[in-house]
């Protein structure tokens, strides 16, 4: 043991990143075929999708099989403590962008086209007097009236959901600290029932908004914003979800020691990630 | 630990490189992955440089000579995405990777599989970018930043356009990734922060600045492919949304991206200079600091490239000051190399050539920026041949020589022989001539109203593109004497390197032998004070 930990472990060749890219060139190619209006794009980017998940499969095996017989050291850990840290910290900057968009659409485009700060004849001559609010769906009435998405029913039940479930997961950190096994199982479990029922009924929820408000993607800026930053929050609880999962399938096997379980918490700062998106989004979107 | 691994473990220490094309395609070693990076930014460089060879002939005289309008169009969008994303990015990354880990001691870089997969992302996503040029529409013909609703015109090649920019920003996300951890995590334990050469401290400041505005970039391109293909209104009027704002976030991402460029290669000159003026580099930490205030004025300035698309007056003011801050860093790291050599003993080899016109030549474009940030002058050099002139100036005597300088420099360790010489002095004095004959007339263009952008011109800028002409084809043709310089010396046609290779430079890279073995630093290093220079 002493003699594997006191270097640094350097694979020696992998398959996996190849087939990953791969992967990831059927997947784009396939996407663009597809949005371009050819049908064998879809079957392309299907096959890009099965091959990226084939890799994230084989390589996570590969990677835990080397977790469990010992070949990282504490510096190894680091590595891959510091490479999650950054890796979130890029889809935070992802997450402003689209932030970003709603402050300045807010803020900015919609009051110069009401023809705020220097902008009368643009409102005057090319938008015939409309006047600004939020939320809005432009000038030109984009995708036809709609009605607005409250901050109550649907988006507090998911507030709420998203919150209970990162006490759980802390719980569950604590339970696995503790080596109480039982109850990290539970707490494990009840946290991606949880992010999994938020999924359901976000998607309740955008049926509610496509059938019975007619708030669509091409309902204006509002709209656009608004599906594009809980779209986004949505794919990225379900990834979380899928990671819990992951992980409370591998307490299920027993991996994991009350010290040495980095991917449960690489999966538990992910999930409070996205936690904090959707506070952000609540207040900004649904709220403000 | 049973004994199989603890085998396993003992029979890796002594691992040779695969054979054949599997030491490629699976490689996990830093040098093998930095020699891919290097190699596929040569083949980039090469790429791009056709297509503004075809710009060139275009523009060599009035009237359209060669190809349509709408070809010239994606021939300068697509020599910009080419040599950015394709020939000066992956070049830096390439050599961050062969350097970093034997420049602080480390056996490899700290993620090695995940290295591998930036690596093998970026054929593919050039693949894909590449192939736009035959299909319905051709390729991309807005300009790589892709402004709309210009872009949303591209014919079938847009969501091809989209998605490669998707995978080239997944790769650097990676890669830099990669480099953080490698720098933050894998130093040999007596290299604190301020003793890292300065290389590696430029790269760490360019990494984070990657992984700050990449996913800005991926958050842009995005917004186009929903306005085009799912109805959102981001960059349209009508629907609330603004143009206006997509250049907003494409420049957030664009400014940090010019200083991703060049500070690799601030980086680059900081460990040539002091090795061929044999005197340690002047004022270490302040160059640090330096690089840290440039990547951090980068993120408050982006506005200046958009002084003509209406803005307030105080956003003017405030974006043309801050940028006009960004000459006091830059001025302290010319100063400092300058200091430097200050009654050094000084040769000249190639990479000190390369350097010092680096020195003047990125001055040069430093000055026309300043004369670009003014906001009344601004306004009558945007979009003219003076912007052309001042961003070349930047990147191909500053990054492009850098890269060369790099190369030239460390080559000998890679391959264990010296390059030749005289030909490498050749092919500096023939791309030093060629790329002023080239760039300095388009200053004079741009200053008497040439529009860029557009395949043809009024009769009296026809002279200096001209000439302008003469001294691009110029240079394409002495590349291709770097091509052989670099191509005999990997062949093992100069003299043997020693492991220091040149006279008593300073660093960790040079304590290894030359060609540096397959595995380096397994055992970090002990750190004499004569191996640092600080």
């Amino acid at each position: 043991m002493t003699h594997a930990e006191d270097r640094y472990y350097v694979p020696h060749g992998s398959h996996w990143p190849i087939i990953g890219s791969v992967g990831l060139f059927l997947l784009m190619v396939g996407v663009s075929s597809w949005l371009n209006g050819s049908d064998t794009g879809f079957w392309v980017m299907m096959s890009g999708v099965a091959v990226v998940v084939f890799m994230l499969a084989g390589w996570f095996s590969t990677v835990i099989g080397e977790s469990v017989s010992g070949r990282f050291n504490q510096q190894v850990d680091m590595s891959f403590r510091m490479g999650m840290f950054w890796f979130i910290f890029s889809e935070v900057m992802f997450f402003s962008v689209f932030f970003g968009a709603l402050f300045y659409s807010r803020n900015m485009s919609i009051p110069w086209l009401g023809g705020d700060s220097n902008n009368f004849f643009t409102n005057l001559l090319l938008w015939g007097g409309y006047e600004s609010t939020w939320p809005s769906n432009g000038p030109g009435n984009a995708g036809g009236d709609y009605e607005v998405m409250g901050p109550f029913g649907l988006p507090l039940v998911n507030t709420v959901i998203l919150l209970t479930s990162s006490v759980t997961l802390t719980i569950a950190h604590h339970a696995l600290q503790a080596g109480k096994r039982g109850l990290l199982k539970i707490f494990l479990a009840a946290t991606f029932i949880l992010g999994f029922t938020f999924v359901y009924l976000q998607a309740q929820e955008y049926i509610h908004a496509y059938h019975e408000l007619n708030l669509k993607m091409t309902t204006g800026i509002y709209g656009s914003t608004f599906y594009m930053l809980t779209g986004f929050h949505g794919m990225h609880v379900t990834i979380g979800a899928f990671m819990l999962t992951v992980i409370w399938l591998r307490t299920m096997k027993g991996h994991f020691t009350a010290k040495h379980h980095f991917a449960f918490e690489a999966a538990a700062w992910y999930w409070h990630f996205v936690d904090v998106v959707w506070l952000a989004l609540y207040v900004f979107v649904y709220w403000m | 630990m049973t004994s199989a691994v603890m085998d396993a473990h003992h029979s890796e220490a002594h691992h040779e490189p695969a054979k054949g094309i599997k030491r490629w395609l699976y490689a996990t070693n830093h040098k093998d992955i930095g020699t891919m990076y290097l190699v596929l930014s040569l083949v980039m460089f090469l790429t791009g440089g056709v297509m503004a060879l075809i710009i060139r002939s275009e523009l060599f005289q009035p009237g359209l000579q060669f190809i349509a309008p709408n070809v010239f169009n994606q021939m300068t969008t697509m020599h910009a995405l080419v040599m950015v994303f394709g020939a000066v990015m992956p070049a830096f990354v390439g050599l961050a990777n062969w350097m970093i880990p034997l420049m602080i001691g480390a056996p490899d870089m700290a993620l090695p599989r995940m290295n591998n997969w930036s690596f093998w992302i970026l054929p593919f996503a050039f693949l894909m970018l590449v192939s736009t040029f035959f299909m319905p529409g051709g390729a991309p013909a807005s300009g790589w930043t892709m402004y709309p609703p210009l872009v949303l015109q591209t014919g079938d090649a847009f969501p091809f356009l989209i998605f490669s920019v998707h995978l080239l920003g997944i790769s650097s996300i990676m890669g830099a990734i990669n480099i953080i951890v490698t720098i933050v995590n894998m130093r040999a334990p007596d290299m604190s922060l301020l003793k890292m050469p300065m290389f590696v401290w430029t790269w760490l400041i360019t990494a984070y600045l990657l992984l700050a505005v990449m996913p800005v970039l991926a958050g842009a391109v995005t917004m186009l492919l929903t306005d085009q293909f799912f109805g959102t209104s981001f960059f349209l009027a009508a629907g609330g949304g603004d143009p206006v704002m997509y250049q907003h976030i494409f420049w957030f991402f664009g400014h940090p991206e010019v200083y991703i460029l060049i500070l690799p290669a601030f980086g680059v000159v900081s460990e040539i200079i002091p090795t061929f003026a044999r005197k340690p580099l002047f004022g270490h930490d302040s160059m640090v600091y330096a690089a840290s205030s440039i990547a951090f004025l980068s993120f408050i300035v982006w506005a200046h490239h958009m002084f003509t698309v209406g803005m307030p007056l105080t956003g003017q003011l405030f974006f043309m000051f801050s940028t006009m801050l960004i000459a006091v860093p830059t001025g302290v790291k010319i100063f400092n190399w300058v200091a430097t050599m200050w009654r050094g003993a000084m040769t000249f080899e190639t990479p000190m050539l390369f350097s010092l016109a680096i020195l003047f030549l990125f001055t040069i474009g430093g000055f026309s920026g300043l004369m670009l940030a003014i906001v009344p002058a601004d306004i009558q050099y945007h979009d003219s041949y003076f912007v052309v002139a001042h961003f070349h100036y930047v990147l191909v005597p500053g990054s492009v020589f850098a890269i060369m300088a790099a190369v030239y420099y460390w080559l000998p360790k890679w391959t264990g022989h010296m390059y030749n010489e005289k030909l490498g002095k050749v092919h500096f004095w023939l791309s030093t001539v060629f790329i002023n004959v080239t760039f300095f007339p388009m200053h004079f263009l741009g200053l008497a109203g040439m529009p860029r952008r557009i395949p043809d011109y009024s009769t009296q800028f026809t002279d200096f593109n001209a000439i302008a002409s003469v001294g691009a084809v110029g240079y394409g043709l002495s590349q291709l004497l770097f091509v052989y310089v670099v191509v005999q010396c990997v062949r093992g046609k100069g003299e043997k390197a020693s492991s220091e290779v040149w006279d008593n430079p300073k660093g960790l890279e040079w304590t290894v032998p030359s060609p540096a073995p397959y595995h380096t630093f397994e055992v970090p290093p002990k750190i004499s004070s004569s191996s640092t220079f600080s």
